[in-house]
C-alpha cells in the first residue's frame, strides 16, 4: 500500500479511539449522576423511617401541638408516595416535609422535659445528621448533574453525545421559600387549652 | 523525585564501577519501600498513634459528620473512623485509596470543636482522601527516604573507596568531571528532594482546605477550627517526622512562622485562616482568588488546573437561617464527658449508674461481684 493509505488508516484509528474516550467519559459522568441520585434516595428513605419514631417520642410531651405533629405525619406520607416520581415532584414533597420538620423542631424549644429526654436527644442527632446528609447528597447530585450537562453541551463532546443519545440531567431544586423559611420561635408560655 | 533517585542510583553505581547495577539497586529499594508503604502504611500509622476504632453508636456525632462529608465528597465507601486518646489537638487521614481510607481525630480536638468546626476539619481530611494525597505523600516520603539513604551510602562509598577508580584506569579528565558531578548530586539531591517534598505537602494542604470549603459550603467552620488549633500548644505524642504531612496542622512546629519558610510541611495557620475568611464563594476558583488576595504580590494561584477546570459557581451556605433551625449543641463540658466516657468504655470499663446520681466506672478486671458506691454507700452488682 502507498504511504498515504497508512496515514489515512492511522488518522481513522486515532479518531475512533478519541470517540471511544469521549463516550466513556460521558458514561462515567452519567453513572456518577445515577449513583448520586441513589444516594439521595437512601437518605430520604432514612428520613421517612425516622419520622414515625420521632412523632412517637414527642407525642407524649406535646399535648398542645397536635396540628404541628399531624402536619409532619401528613407531609411524610405525601413524600413517601412521591418516591420514584422524578426529581421535580420529589423535591417539592421533600421541601414541604423539611418545612414541617423544622417547625416541629422549633416548637420543641418550649418543652424542657423533652429536651432532657435521652431517647429524644439521640433521635435529634440522627435527624439533624439525616437532614445534613440529604442536603450534602443533593449538593453532590447537583454538582454531578452540572458537570454532566456541561460535558453534553460543550464542543467536542456534544457531537458524541447527540450521536449516541445522551440526555441532560435534571437538577434537584428545593423550593427556596420553604427551605429558607425561618420558623418563628415564640418565647411565650404555651396556652393551656 | 523519581528522576533524582535514578540519577543518584546511577551516580552511586558509577562510584562502584557500574552505573546499571546502581540503577537496579535504587529501583529495587524503591519498589520494596513503596510496596510496604502502599499495603501497610495505614495500619502502621494507626498502630503508632494508638488509635481506637469508633462505630456509629460509640460517638454518633463524629460518625455522622464523617458520613456527611463522605457523601458531600462522593467517596465510594465510608472511611473508618478512629479516635486517638491524646489531649493535643490534631486530626489526620490515611489509607491507600478511596475504598480503604481512615480518618482519625484526637480526643482533645473532638472535645473542643462544635459541629460546624468538626465538619470543617473532617472535610479537610476527607478532602485529602478524595484528592489521593495520602498515596501521593507516602510515595513522596518513600522516595525522599530512599534518596537520603542512597546519598548517605554514596557519600561514604566515595570518601572511603572513591579514589580507587581513578588510579586503576589512570583517570581522564572526563572521568573526574563525571565524578565531581556525582558528588555534587549526592550532596544536593537530598536537600532538593526535601524541599520539593515540603512544597508538595504545603500545596496539598491548601487544596484540602479548598476541598473542605467546597464540601461544607461553609469555610468559616474550618477557619474557626484552625483558630482553636492555633491557640493550643502541646505536641502530639505519637507523631513523627515521616507522618507529619498527614495531620491537619503540623504536630511539631510553633505556629506563625513566615510564609516563605521552605521547610514547613504546612502553610502558616494564620494565612490559611485569612484565605478561608476571604472566600466569596465555596468553589476552588473562589479559594484561588482568595489566595491571590492574601498574597498581594505573587499573583499566581495555588489550585491545580484540574481542580479549576469545569467547576461552576458555588454559593456559600448562610450561617443564619439554617443554624437557627439547628438543634442546640452540646456544651463544652458535655462534649468532654461524651468523649471521656467513650474512651473509658473502649478500654473495657463498665458503667453503673447509682440512684444518687453518681456514675461508677468499673474496670473489667475488678474481680469482685459487688461494688459500693463511694458517694452514698449503696451496693451494686458488677
Amino acid at each position: 500500500m502507498a504511504w498515504w493509505a497508512w496515514v489515512i488508516i492511522g488518522i481513522v484509528v486515532v479518531l475512533i479511539l478519541w470517540f471511544f474516550g469521549i463516550y466513556n467519559g460521558l458514561v462515567r459522568l452519567r453513572n456518577q449522576v445515577k449513583n448520586a441520585w441513589a444516594q439521595i434516595d437512601v437518605q430520604l428513605k432514612r428520613r421517612h423511617d425516622l419520622i414515625p419514631n420521632l412523632v412517637q417520642t414527642v407525642q407524649g410531651y406535646m399535648q398542645y401541638e397536635r396540628a404541628t405533629l399531624e402536619a409532619v405525619t401528613k407531609a411524610r406520607n405525601i413524600a413517601v408516595q412521591a418516591v420514584g416520581q422524578g426529581p421535580a415532584a420529589q423535591a417539592k414533597a421533600e421541601g414541604e416535609l423539611g418545612g414541617a420538620l423544622s417547625r416541629l423542631l422549633a416548637v420543641v424549644e418550649r418543652y424542657p422535659d423533652l429536651k432532657a429526654n435521652q431517647n429524644f436527644l439521640a433521635l435529634q442527632e440522627q435527624l439533624t445528621s439525616t437532614e445534613n446528609k440529604i442536603s450534602f447528597s443533593r449538593q453532590f447530585y447537583n454538582d454531578s448533574v452540572f458537570n454532566y450537562n456541561n460535558r453534553i453541551q460543550m464542543v467536542p463532546s456534544n457531537i458524541v453525545a447527540s450521536m449516541t443519545g445522551f440526555k441532560q440531567g435534571e437538577f434537584f431544586k428545593v423550593e427556596e421559600a420553604e427551605e429558607r423559611e425561618v420558623p418563628k420561635v415564640s418565647f411565650e408560655q404555651p396556652k393551656p387549652s | 523525585m523519581g528522576i533524582l533517585l535514578l540519577a543518584i542510583g546511577f551516580g552511586l553505581g558509577y562510584a562502584f564501577g557500574n552505573g546499571i547495577a546502581g540503577l537496579v539497586i535504587a529501583l529495587a529499594i524503591w519498589a520494596i519501600m513503596n510496596l510496604v508503604a502502599y499495603f501497610q502504611g495505614d495500619s502502621i500509622l494507626l498502630g503508632i498513634s494508638g488509635a481506637i476504632k469508633v462505630g456509629p453508636d460509640d460517638h454518633p456525632r463524629l460518625y455522622n459528620v464523617v458520613e456527611e462529608m463522605k457523601i458531600a465528597a462522593g467517596l465510594p465507601k465510608m472511611p473508618d473512623v478512629y479516635i486517638i486518646d491524646d489531649p493535643a489537638l490534631n486530626a489526620f487521614s490515611t489509607g491507600r485509596d478511596q475504598n480503604k481510607a481512615s480518618v482519625a481525630i484526637t480526643s482533645g480536638l473532638l472535645e473542643k470543636l462544635n459541629r460546624d468546626e468538626l465538619e470543617g476539619v473532617i472535610g479537610h481530611e476527607v478532602g485529602h482522601i478524595k484528592n489521593r494525597d495520602v498515596l501521593l505523600m507516602s510515595l513522596c516520603s518513600v522516595l525522599l527516604g530512599t534518596i537520603v539513604i542512597l546519598a548517605w551510602y554514596g557519600s561514604r562509598a566515595l570518601i572511603f573507596t572513591g579514589g580507587g577508580r581513578r588510579s586503576s584506569r589512570g583517570g581522564g579528565q572526563g572521568q573526574i568531571i563525571i565524578l565531581a558531578v556525582a558528588i555534587i548530586l549526592m550532596i544536593l539531591a537530598p536537600i532538593m528532594a526535601q524541599l520539593i517534598y515540603f512544597a508538595i505537602s504545603r500545596k496539598r494542604e491548601y487544596l484540602a482546605d479548598a476541598s473542605s470549603a467546597l464540601y461544607t459550603r461553609y469555610p468559616e467552620g474550618l477557619a474557626s477550627a484552625l483558630e482553636k488549633l492555633g491557640a493550643a500548644t502541646g505536641e502530639l505524642k505519637s507523631a513523627n517526622q515521616a507522618t507529619a504531612p498527614m495531620y491537619i496542622v503540623n504536630p511539631f512546629r510553633p505556629q506563625g512562622r513566615s510564609i516563605s519558610d521552605l521547610t514547613a510541611t504546612h502553610p502558616p495557620l494564620a494565612e490559611r485562616i485569612r484565605i478561608l475568611r476571604a472566600m466569596a464563594g465555596a468553589s476552588y476558583a473562589d479559594y484561588d482568588t482568595a489566595y491571590q488576595q492574601v498574597h498581594k504580590g505573587g499573583a499566581k494561584g495555588i489550585m491545580p488546573a484540574t481542580a479549576l477546570a469545569g467547576a461552576g459557581a458555588v454559593g456559600l451556605r448562610a450561617a443564619g437561617p439554617e443554624s437557627t433551625t439547628r438543634v442546640p449543641e452540646p456544651s463544652r463540658v458535655e462534649r468532654a464527658r461524651e468523649v471521656g466516657d467513650l474512651l473509658w468504655q473502649k478500654s473495657g470499663y463498665k458503667f453503673i449508674d447509682c440512684e444518687c446520681g453518681t456514675r461508677l466506672k468499673v474496670p473489667s478486671n475488678i474481680g469482685r461481684a459487688t461494688i459500693k458506691c463511694p458517694h452514698c454507700g449503696r451496693t451494686h452488682n458488677v
